[in-house]
């Protein structure tokens, strides 16, 4: 026990432990090892032909592929948005800063619907884009749109801090010495907020790719074409395949935790960059 | 700029020298603005105008139907067993880890973040793996006539995994930032460990803790994916308020289902509000916990 915990006065600590470690044991522990422990059921080629068969492998380029470029998205205006809220002033800040979060506290089928209508042919932007041949709801792009409103707070919301506590003793030694805006962002500011841009990057990632409720609405769901990985796992649930969907969420279960591995490492990087400046 | 006095750099010099020009600025902030309209404001007014496009009567008749009003009490109910359940969660957890130094503590933080990188599908999924009829327990569960999946159990299940670490981690930093002393010198004093905690903690985070149960509240009322799994959507008794809006759209039902939206979408804004107000009192918290901290050092 000496080893395990260092002595301190405080009581209480065998009881918050206790309860803390049963509570995540039978809420989150023991069911996620479930899913493993019923694919241990399946032999290896059962496994990897149930996961790899063509509309699978089609759901999880779609996934992935609208999940990094919705990620993306909101890693370039993310910044932009971070960076406007803390450097500039204009009518509304205020407003505008606390509306950021609005996609983590909107339910996700509120999100989904909503943005179904303004994006289908006679909806508000829908009817703008028609007339372009651009089509976005029940389509691929439909996907992108609505994991970018989902990730939209992430990055902004791991970036603003950093940029706040940015000294501009640097920058006015950088402008001093001859460096212009541009010159001074890239060489002095980027390098700081980078790891931060990161860490919102991976998060947005990580909550695109298990995203749901949001894009079922707006995505068509046609095989092969618009249907995501998660709808998957609940069509094979509807069909009573039990095996197949778990071989496929055990699929997405490994690749959030590196993810989750991942940030954390970013993380890390980040505060120690940040303990550095 | 070119007489920029060095020794002597008036305020406005000062600004400009790390400012960008005046168009370039305008041109950031109407890019960054057009994005959130775009992607935030326009889809939040039109949940409000489709809600309403039919009148305020089919507005309130959706939503003061019976089977939207069984739906309102089972997304209460849920939210009002998974709220208090994480709370006393977060508050142990947060306890345990930061008045303590113990070895693993690193690993016990990621668990406890475990379930925000985990699909809300796949969350709901184990559910059913473990009590579903096919599941681990389902055989027993059956033997005692007893439902956990497709009934209102699996569905507050559900909810707490996707609600598990929102209190906790609001509360750690906070917990770690305020130290240990405190609480100690109520000890030594002769405080037991639930009046250290009622009086001592719980005042000092008491900001962190609202904060906390205002994000919880609002996800588990609102969370869809991992209770649409468990749920069996049976009308008018395992419908929540997301999911009822899921069956009023598909039966294109369009301005019932916008009604019932927008329910949840006034829900968003008041947390966003509550959100606003809670975190300056929080800044101001950490404020006032590093000027205690100043104070010792001097």
């Amino acid at each position: 026990m000496n080893t395990f915990k260092q002595h301190s006065v405080l009581p209480g600590f065998n009881l918050a432990l206790g309860f803390t470690l049963l509570y995540l044991s039978l809420i989150v522990l023991i069911p996620l090892a479930a899913a493993f422990i019923r694919t241990a059921e399946l032999t290896w080629p059962e496994f990897w032909a149930t996961v790899t068969t063509p509309r699978v492998l089609a759901s999880y380029r779609l996934t992935f592929g609208a999940s990094f470029a919705a990620a993306l998205t909101n890693a370039l205006f993310g910044l932009l948005v971070a960076w406007v809220l803390v450097r500039y002033h204009f009518p509304g800040k205020r407003l505008v800063d606390a509306l950021i979060d609005l996609p983590f506290a909107l339910p996700t089928a509120v999100a989904g619907i909503a943005l179904t209508a303004l994006y289908a042919g006679n909806g508000w932007i829908g009817q703008l884009l028609e007339p372009l041949g651009i089509k976005v709801a029940f389509t691929p792009i439909g996907v992108y749109v609505a994991l970018t409103f989902i990730g939209l707070p992430f990055v902004v919301r791991t970036v603003q801090p950093v940029l706040e506590d940015i000294e501009t003793e640097l920058e006015e030694a950088a402008a001093m010495l001859g460096a212009n805006r541009l010159q001074t962002f890239l060489r002095i500011i980027l390098p700081t907020i980078f790891p931060a841009l990161m860490t919102g990057f991976a998060l947005a990632l990580a909550r695109a790719i298990g995203e749901y409720g949001s894009v079922i609405f707006i995505a068509g769901n046609m095989p092969m074409i618009s249907e995501i990985t998660p709808l998957l796992i609940i069509t094979k649930l509807e069909q009573y395949d039990y095996a197949g969907a778990t071989a496929i969420a055990v699929v997405m279960l490994i690749i959030s935790f590196v993810l989750l591995l991942i940030i954390n490492l970013l993380q890390w990087w980040s505060r120690r960059r940040n303990a550095l400046a | 700029m070119t007489t920029i006095t060095i020794s002597h750099p008036s305020k406005s010099q000062q600004a400009a020298i790390t400012q960008e020009p005046a168009w370039v600025r305008w041109i950031l902030i109407g890019i960054a603005l057009a994005f959130l309209t775009l992607f935030l404001f326009v889809p939040l007014v039109s949940v409000f105008y489709e809600a309403l496009k039919k009148g305020v009567d089919v507005y309130f008749a959706a939503i003061t139907e019976p089977d939207a009003l069984a739906a309102i009490k089972l997304t209460l109910t849920a939210t009002a067993i998974a709220v208090p359940l994480n709370l006393v969660f977060g508050v142990a957890a947060a306890w345990a880890i930061t008045k303590f130094e113990f070895r693993g503590k690193n690993v016990l933080i990621t668990l406890i973040d475990l379930p925000f990188s985990v699909s809300p599908v796949v969350a709901g999924l184990i559910y059913v793996l473990v009590f579903g009829l096919q599941g681990w327990l389902g055989p027993w569960l059956a033997e005692h006539d007893l439902k956990v999946i497709f009934a209102v159990p699996g569905i507050v299940l559900a909810t707490i995994f996707v609600t598990v670490p929102f209190i906790a981690r609001e509360l750690i930093p906070l917990m770690q930032a305020q130290g240990t002393e405190e609480e100690e010198a109520a000890v030594v004093l002769g405080a037991n460990g639930w009046q250290t905690l009622w009086n001592i903690t719980l005042p000092n985070i008491k900001w962190g803790l609202l904060y906390g149960i205002i994000l919880c509240n609002a996800r588990a009322m609102g969370e869809f994916g991992a209770v649409s799994v468990v749920s069996g959507h049976i009308r008018g008794s395992t419908n929540t308020l997301p999911l009822h809006v899921e069956i009023l759209y598909n039966e294109y039902n369009f301005a019932a289902a916008f009604a019932v939206a927008s329910l949840l979408a006034l829900l968003a804004l008041i947390t966003l509000a509550i959100k606003t107000f809670v975190e300056s009192k929080v800044t101001q918290q950490k404020h006032t916990t590093k000027l205690k901290e100043n104070n010792h050092e001097h």
